[in-house]
């Protein structure tokens, strides 16, 4: 863990203003420096990093961007991709390419307020199985171990089912199925770090539990956090749009991918587009999310496997 | 020694699947407002039915007493859906074969094409041939296989005519659904055996085999390849669970008779005592197939223990 000598370094020179505690930090600031310059040239990563940066802005352009209302009804409906629709209508009028421009707005939010509430539920637990261990480590490992039992999309369907359909109950299911990766994770490395000799000194420096948790714990579970947040993202809008798509995620007439993918599956024979647009518009989505997760993972440390 | 790891292994299950069963079996009070006039939905039940089913599911007895029941009624056939008025177990057992079925297929699918493209990357490291390999299985985990499977229907069935699209029945009817179920765990398998090949292809044993004077492809194939596979076997065994989780969407789209689409018809209908039972069971056979597989990896590979 270079990472973790380091933080020890800072915090042994904060405090003896040791010379060669300030180099290895110094060392370690151009080893972030390089770990950027290897992401940027992750050719992969950049691609992901440019489409979701794109979806991001047509997300919050996407009211003055779209030709049509995009629940507005209208008399053309089933009408193929044409000039008026770039992607045609579907049964009751609407413009798809609209609907499908809002959806990235559903879309984008569902991946990162699932993982936002993940990581930081996930982080919390880790944190204080790890630092705490005994009982306290045993029960809520125990807990990881039961959500892990349901396996994930049934999970998300379970607790959407008891906590009533809709998008933002949808997106706490989600959260809660990718909460036992964060809280291994972080647990694991909680009780590295709790062996490192530097936490020996900072504590006989006097350090107390809280600050050598914010000041040597956490800094050190940024990067892993950092990478499975990323890949998570991707795999957080694939679920979201499985429970719209099943029906117990957002809910019609709403512009999600999902639904309108469970809609047009009754025109698939007469009319095509109306689930093309809305499913290619999920893969380029995730496989961009992915492709960063994935070159995060290895510009920042090659060594997780996750 | 081994019948002690094996020992530990299985009662390390058993606090789990309690505190499995025990969210399981009150988890109707979880819901927001009343459980029953939950279930009851829209159907307009009079206070009295509504009295009366909540007497049935036992609600008004205190919680502990209702966990108790919860598992006698599971054991004894007793739990039955308030729809069908089946019992629960016997409804899943039946369906069971069917999802096995089909994720045991799927897997084989997985397994063929996911090795041919791992070996296919590695002994082509970083050729094109590794690019498009590793490009498929990108694509593979980022596009939503109920998407996957729409398009599936689309061409094959719909478009082609050669495949039936939906239903149970002669394996012509397990092609779409299996292929679909496997897409992810491709390029799983491709990327593990990819990564671990590499590695292999670096020991001396495969400098001895080719100084030997064995072909090339029975270097690869064999040699590198066997041990290689053993990561891959507890990716399998753990990815159990993903096989399942995506029989739920698949065998939805599909219109498949299988647990996935009890749970899932069970969750739209409010169903609980199916998606009780059915959440409990999953998660047993889950957490026994992780055992068997956390075993076996022991019994090959001896170093092994967790």
């Amino acid at each position: 863990m270079a990472s973790a000598t380091v933080n020890a370094g800072e915090a042994i020179a904060g405090k003896t203003g040791d010379k060669r505690v300030d180099a290895l930090a110094r060392t370690e600031g151009r080893r972030d420096r390089r770990a950027l310059r290897r992401l940027a040239q992750h050719k992969s990563a950049a691609i992901g990093f440019g489409i979701i940066v794109v979806l991001i802005v047509l997300a919050l352009a996407a009211s003055f961007i779209v030709p049509y209302d995009p629940i507005g009804l209208s008399r053309n409906v089933l009408q193929p991709p044409s000039r008026d629709h770039v992607m045609g209508t579907d049964n009751l009028g609407r413009d798809i390419f609209s609907r499908v421009l809002y959806g990235t707005r559903i879309s984008l939010q569902m991946g990162f307020i699932a993982i936002a509430i993940a990581a930081t539920v996930g982080t919390t637990m880790g944190v204080v199985a790890g630092a705490y261990g005994g009982l306290v480590d045993n029960v809520l490992m125990r807990f990881i171990d039961a959500l892990m039992a349901v396996p994930g999309i049934l999970l998300a369907l379970t607790v959407a089912a008891v906590l009533g359909a809709g998008l933002y109950t949808a997106m706490v299911a989600v959260g809660i199925a990718w909460i036992p990766s964060f809280a291994r994770i972080v647990r694991s490395l909680v009780l590295q770090v709790k062996e490192m000799p530097y936490i020996e000194a900072a504590r006989s420096l006097g350090s107390n539990d809280s600050r050598l948790i914010w000041r040597h714990v956490l800094p050190n579970a940024l990067t892993p956090v950092l990478v499975l947040s990323s890949l998570g993202v991707g795999s957080a809008i694939l679920i979201g749009a499985a429970l719209s798509f099943l029906g117990v995620g957002a809910q019609p007439p709403t512009a999600e991918w999902g639904i309108m993918l469970s809609e047009g599956r009754q025109f698939m024979r007469s009319a095509w587009w109306v689930m093309a647009f809305p499913g290619l518009a999920i893969t380029v989505t995730v496989l961009a999310a992915n492709l960063v997760g994935d070159g995060l993972r290895d510009a920042l440390d090659p060594r997780i496997k996750l | 020694m081994a019948t002690r790891y094996i020992a530990g292994r299985v009662l390390a299950v058993v606090p789990v699947l309690f505190i499995v069963s025990v969210v399981v079996s009150l988890m109707v009070h979880l819901t927001p407002g009343d459980p029953v006039k939950v279930m009851m939905g829209q159907s307009g039940a009079s206070a009295e039915e509504i009295e009366q089913i909540r007497a049935q599911l036992g609600l008004d007895q205190p919680l502990p007493v209702q966990y108790v029941r919860f598992l006698k009624d599971l054991a004894t056939g007793d739990l039955r859906s308030i729809r069908t008025h089946q019992p629960v177990v016997q409804q899943y057992l039946e369906l069971f074969p069917n999802t096995l079925q089909l994720a045991v297929v799927s897997l084989l699918v997985a397994i063929v094409i996911g090795m041919l493209l791992g070996v296919v990357a590695a002994t082509h490291q970083n050729s094109w041939l590794d690019s498009f390999s590793m490009a498929v299985g990108f694509l593979g985990v980022s596009i939503p296989n109920f998407w996957l499977a729409l398009v599936l229907i689309y061409v094959f069935a719909v478009s082609l005519n050669w495949l039936p699209a939906t239903g149970a029945g002669g394996p012509k009817l397990l092609i779409l659904p299996a292929t679909v179920l496997a897409m992810e765990q491709v390029a799983l398998i491709a990327r593990l055996i990819r990564a671990n090949m590499v590695e292999v292809l670096q020991e001396d044993y495969i400098k001895t085999a080719r100084s030997k004077g064995l072909r090339e492809r029975s270097v690869q194939w064999g040699h590198a390849l066997r041990n290689a596979m053993l990561p891959t076997i507890t990716l399998m065994g753990l990815n159990f669970g993903y096989l399942l989780s995506g029989a739920i969407i698949v065998e939805t789209v599909f219109a498949r008779p299988g647990i996935g689409r009890l749970i899932v018809d069970a969750i739209l209908n409010k169903d609980f005592p199916v998606v009780q039972g059915a959440v409990l069971l999953t998660a047993t056979v889950y957490l026994f197939v992780n055992l068997l597989t956390d075993i076996s990896y022991s019994l090959i590979d001896p170093r092994i223990r967790y």
